[in-house]
């Protein structure tokens, strides 16, 4: 079976996997990576948002032949490294503002807040209502009105 | 002992001259027996069915219903009464307690508040409670289960004699080791202070404060007015976890041998495979280990899901027919509407008016966010398994059953789940699980695609409700409503097989059961004269379940748009109008309260409008205030691959639940009932044609997404004179539902008859294939960065 390099969570790692798989397993069942969750498989519900290169993304729609031996892909696990602490500051605003109810999609919500809040700053602007708006992670237990509470207290430590 | 609470507040003659009686009794009300336990440390346990003696409700000016004298949870509490069993809870050596929690967490936030149970009796900070599920107890019977939004209500008691038992020998050891008397000494962060200064730690006590054996105590328990814990917000004990994807699900579990597991499934609800036409081919694929055919379609093991994925597309298999062949919306509403019962009220003269209107809800999905799933390890002579679930006594009893074992050789675990809505109260991920892995000689990690979940999945019963009132002179005389509904399936039961097994008697039966569900469950909180609510149900042929409550939302959003056509009739205002029909002050104060903070009245652009609306259940009252945009700019906002449509841009809810014993996560309760109200009222169902539903993922399955979600939302949790927690889990959907509709009627000027308001509206999706069963995951995922 073919090789397949990258950089996941600030290492290297290499698995030998069909190149049609799909990142998101290759992370869940291969790696044991767990913090990216199964919802949809087809890139609506979101709960699998991680980071490739800064940039927000669902794995369970990239075949793993995709991922270059220079992309960096970064999962909830590796968030806290990449500010190289403990917890990321929206993790910690997540905490503060008591957001998750059963946590299943939260990992999900939190890749997606910071890079919305990373897009909004690169175009100059603070995260606003219309930028939530475009937020597509499903929360089924409707935690919405904390995750924008939050989200905006974790991007002014940002 | 059982002296009515409101009675002596109400200056009863029989108990104003009695005051030093009332406080003992009081006292009373807190003195309870448990049990010191033999172990190797300190354990200290109560019987589970414990509560304090229930006070009736003070006399109703009229025809009280069911519900406001013995409710839906009277039952669940009382269920336990006869057969309940011990909890336990353990001072470790490291001075922190632990407690294993008969009952599921599937996002409720119930660990958390049973964590602050434990912390207020036992003076230790809520972060040194560790409160675990407990696996399926089959000695606990009836008390298992978790559902009804029972489980503080039922626990709330029990759990704090236990900690306070565990407390009380605690400070007995240290009066020994200190060499003091009990009375003179404090207790503070799980360390223990004699006057002298000398102190010793629940670490230190542990060992020392076990007993050799087993025996009967009695305990007081703290006074309300004492409470540093409970009744203060407090976040999540499980919050890190969470944030890191730390917080381990059913399918995160590190079992490296149960391999991803998947099933293909019928194109019609609850069709059963005939033949695989390909199974050797598709078993050659790259990854597959194993291919067997069960009771509900053919299961396929490999290496990853997304070749398990792969493979399921390949499989070409024919099909027995469904249960529901041929059946669409159509025709379940003329089955609803055959089988409706007549209203009774005769015409009651000339001078007597009615308002009288048909509502239908259409069918909806509870699939939690965590897909069903369930890992099976099933030997010739044991079974392991481990699946979220809210009624794991009955789980165990039924696969013991299907796998020819007896009971104690099934071991069930119960998983931290991804949210349940109703869901998680049904274990046939367990039961297809153990079935799959005993067929394949292997332990398995069944996972359901989405698709699965939303096709075959459980759903919230079809229904409509039929409402005539009559009213003359300013008086409301009759109130009838026929709430007809698909049958909602009961089949676990309270939670164990006895009453499982009644459930699912041909005669009696579901039918008995869930009349028995609705009656005390429902009630009309207005005088509105003679009243009279109904069930009737048809058709056990889907998948059906409670779905963040069972009856409610619906026969309340009915009830609520009735009121605002009786006041719209007697020329009232829908707020004033409430108020002055109102049975009772408590429910009253919660009206007032977003009548006053959501500025009730306020004026609005043409085309927005307010609604408000109230729900009493649980032993609790809420009222809920919103606003929603009808304007057509707001309507036809386009979202990509979205349904957007009228948006509530503000919400206030006021909620009453007795005793709150966490107001934070009761507020998190709330606004979860919220984003449910609103899709319940305008955006989310399943569209039932030619025996399957049509919806197939959160693509199609509208449920409230941030661009539905209002940027506004106000929960003010009421202090409350009740000193009993109520329930909470389903509690804020009900009015969020109803005011939603309310709004809906007049911003546009059209009471809706049918819910969600869009499902009569042209699809907004294409649906999916039903052959193969699932969709194949895309390859575009890099090109939807940001």
């Amino acid at each position: 079976m073919p090789e397949h390099t990258f950089k996941l969570n600030g290492e290297m790692v290499t698995v030998d996997v069909a190149d049609n798989v799909r990142l998101l397993w290759v992370l869940r069942d291969v790696l044991g990576v767990t913090g990216p969750k199964y919802g949809c498989g087809i890139n609506v519900c979101k709960a699998c948002t991680s980071h490739i290169n800064g940039a927000a993304f669902n794995p369970c729609s990239v075949p793993v032949s995709q991922i270059k031996e220079t992309d960096e892909v970064t999962t909830i696990e590796g968030l806290p490294g990449t500010v190289g602490k403990d917890l990321h500051p929206m993790q910690e605003a997540w905490i503060d503002e008591d957001v998750a109810q059963c946590g299943y999609c939260q990992p999900g919500q939190i890749m997606a807040a910071v890079a919305k809040v990373n897009q909004a700053r690169r175009e100059g602007r603070v995260i606003s209502d219309a930028d939530f708006d475009e937020i597509r992670n499903i929360c089924r237990c409707g935690t919405y009105f904390r995750i924008r509470e939050a989200t905006r207290a974790g991007a002014k430590n940002m | 002992m059982t002296l009515n609470r409101r009675a002596s507040r109400h200056s009863d003659p029989s108990s104003t001259g009695q005051r030093g009686g009332v406080a003992s009794i009081v006292t009373d009300r807190r003195r309870f027996i448990g049990f010191l336990i033999a172990a190797p440390t300190l354990a200290a346990a109560a019987e589970l069915g414990l509560s304090a003696p229930r006070s009736a409700e003070a006399a109703i000016p009229s025809g009280p219903q069911p519900p406001e004298i013995y409710d839906l949870n009277d039952m669940l509490k009382d269920a336990t009464l006869p057969t309940s069993n011990l909890i336990t809870v353990t001072i470790n050596t490291d001075g922190t307690a632990s407690f294993a929690l008969p009952r599921a967490e599937v996002g409720q936030g119930i660990t958390t508040s049973t964590a602050m149970l434990v912390a207020e009796e036992l003076d230790i900070p809520v972060h040194k409670v560790n409160v675990t599920l407990a696996d399926a107890r089959p000695e606990l019977l009836f008390n298992q289960l978790t559902g009804g939004s029972n489980t503080t209500i039922s626990t709330y008691t029990p759990i704090r004699v236990a900690a306070a038992i565990a407390k009380r020998a605690l400070m007995e050891a240290a009066a020994i080791e200190l060499g003091d008397t009990v009375d003179r000494l404090t207790a503070k962060g799980g360390v223990i202070q004699a006057p002298s200064g000398s102190s010793v730690t629940y670490g230190e006590l542990a060992t020392k404060a076990a007993v050799q054996q087993t025996r009967r105590v009695g305990v007081s328990l703290k006074a309300t007015a004492d409470f540093t814990v409970i009744g203060k917000p407090q976040n999540r004990v499980d919050a890190l976890e969470a944030v890191t994807g730390r917080k381990g699900f059913t399918l995160d579990l590190d079992l490296p041998d149960a391999k991803p597991t998947m099933v293909c499934r019928a194109p019609t609800l609850n069709g059963t495979p005939k033949q695989i036409q390909n199974m050797s081919e598709v078993l050659a694929m790259p990854g597959i280990t194993h291919i067997a055919t069960v009771s509900s379609g053919v299961a396929v093991r490999g290496d990853t899901f997304g070749q398990v994925i792969d493979a399921i597309r390949a499989l070409d298999v024919s099909w027995n027919a469904g249960t529901v062949e041929g059946k669409s919306d159509a025709s379940v509403l003329n089955e609803l509407k055959a089988a409706e019962l007549p209203l009774a009220v005769p015409p009651l003269g000339p001078f007597v008016k009615t308002v009288e209107s048909a509502f239908t809800f259409y069918f909806r999905s509870n699939s939690a966010l965590e897909p069903n799933a369930a890992i099976a390890d099933v030997r010739s002579d044991r079974a392991e398994i481990w699946s979220g679930l809210k009624s794991p006594i009955v789980a165990q009893q039924e696969i013991a059953q299907m796998l020819g074992l007896p009971q104690s050789a099934v071991k069930v675990h119960v998983m931290t789940s991804g949210g349940s809505f109703g869901r998680k109260l049904f274990y046939d991920a367990a039961l297809e699980a153990a079935e799959i892995s005993r067929a394949m000689g292997k332990p398995v990690r069944l996972m359901w695609h989405r698709t699965d979940d939303a096709r075959v999945g459980r759903t919230h019963p079809m229904a409509t409700s039929r409402i005539r009132a009559s009213y003359l002179a300013g008086n409301v005389l009759t109130f009838e409503q026929r709430h007809t509904s698909v049958s909602t399936n009961f089949a676990h039961g309270l939670g164990e097989i006895i009453t499982a097994m009644a459930a699912k008697l041909p005669v009696g039966g579901n039918l008995s059961f869930a009349e028995t569900i609705f009656t005390l469950s429902q009630e009309v909180p207005y005088n509105y004269g003679v009243t009279d609510q109904t069930l009737t149900e048809v058709d056990a042929a889907f998948n059906t379940g409670s779905m963040r409550n069972i009856y409610s939302p619906d026969v309340c959003t009915a009830r609520e748009l009735m009121t605002d056509q009786l006041a719209n009739a007697l020329g009232k205002d829908p707020y004033k109008f409430r108020r002055e029909f109102l049975k009772t002050d408590r429910v009253r104060a919660v009206l007032d309260k977003v009548a006053e903070v959501g500025k009730w009245g306020r004026s609005m652009p043409s085309g927005m409008a307010q609604g408000i609306a109230l729900h009493k259940e649980y032993k609790g009252v809420n009222a809920c205030l919103v606003e929603l945009d009808c304007r057509p700019q707001t309507v036809d906002r386009k979202v990509r691959n979205a349904w957007t449509g009228p948006r509530v841009t503000k919400v206030v809810m006021a909620v009453d639940v007795g005793l709150a014993i966490n107001p934070r996560g009761l507020e998190a309760q709330m606004q979860g009932g919220i984003m449910d109200g609103i899709a319940l009222a305008l955006t989310s169902s399943l569209h039932l044609r030619d025996g399957y539903f049509l919806e197939g993922s959160w693509d199609d399955y509208y449920y409230t997404r941030q661009w539905n979600a209002p940027p506004e939302i106000q929960v003010i949790v009421m202090p409350s004179d009740v000193q009993e927690p109520g329930g909470a889990g389903e509690f804020g959907v009900a009015s969020a539902y109803a005011a939603t509709a309310c709004a809906y009627t007049r911003a546009t000027g059209t009471m809706p008859t049918s819910f969600p308001i869009n499902h009569n509206q042209p699809l907004g999706f294409v649906p999916k294939a039903t052959v193969p069963p699932i969709p194949q995951s895309p390859t575009d995922g890099l090109t939807h960065t940001y």
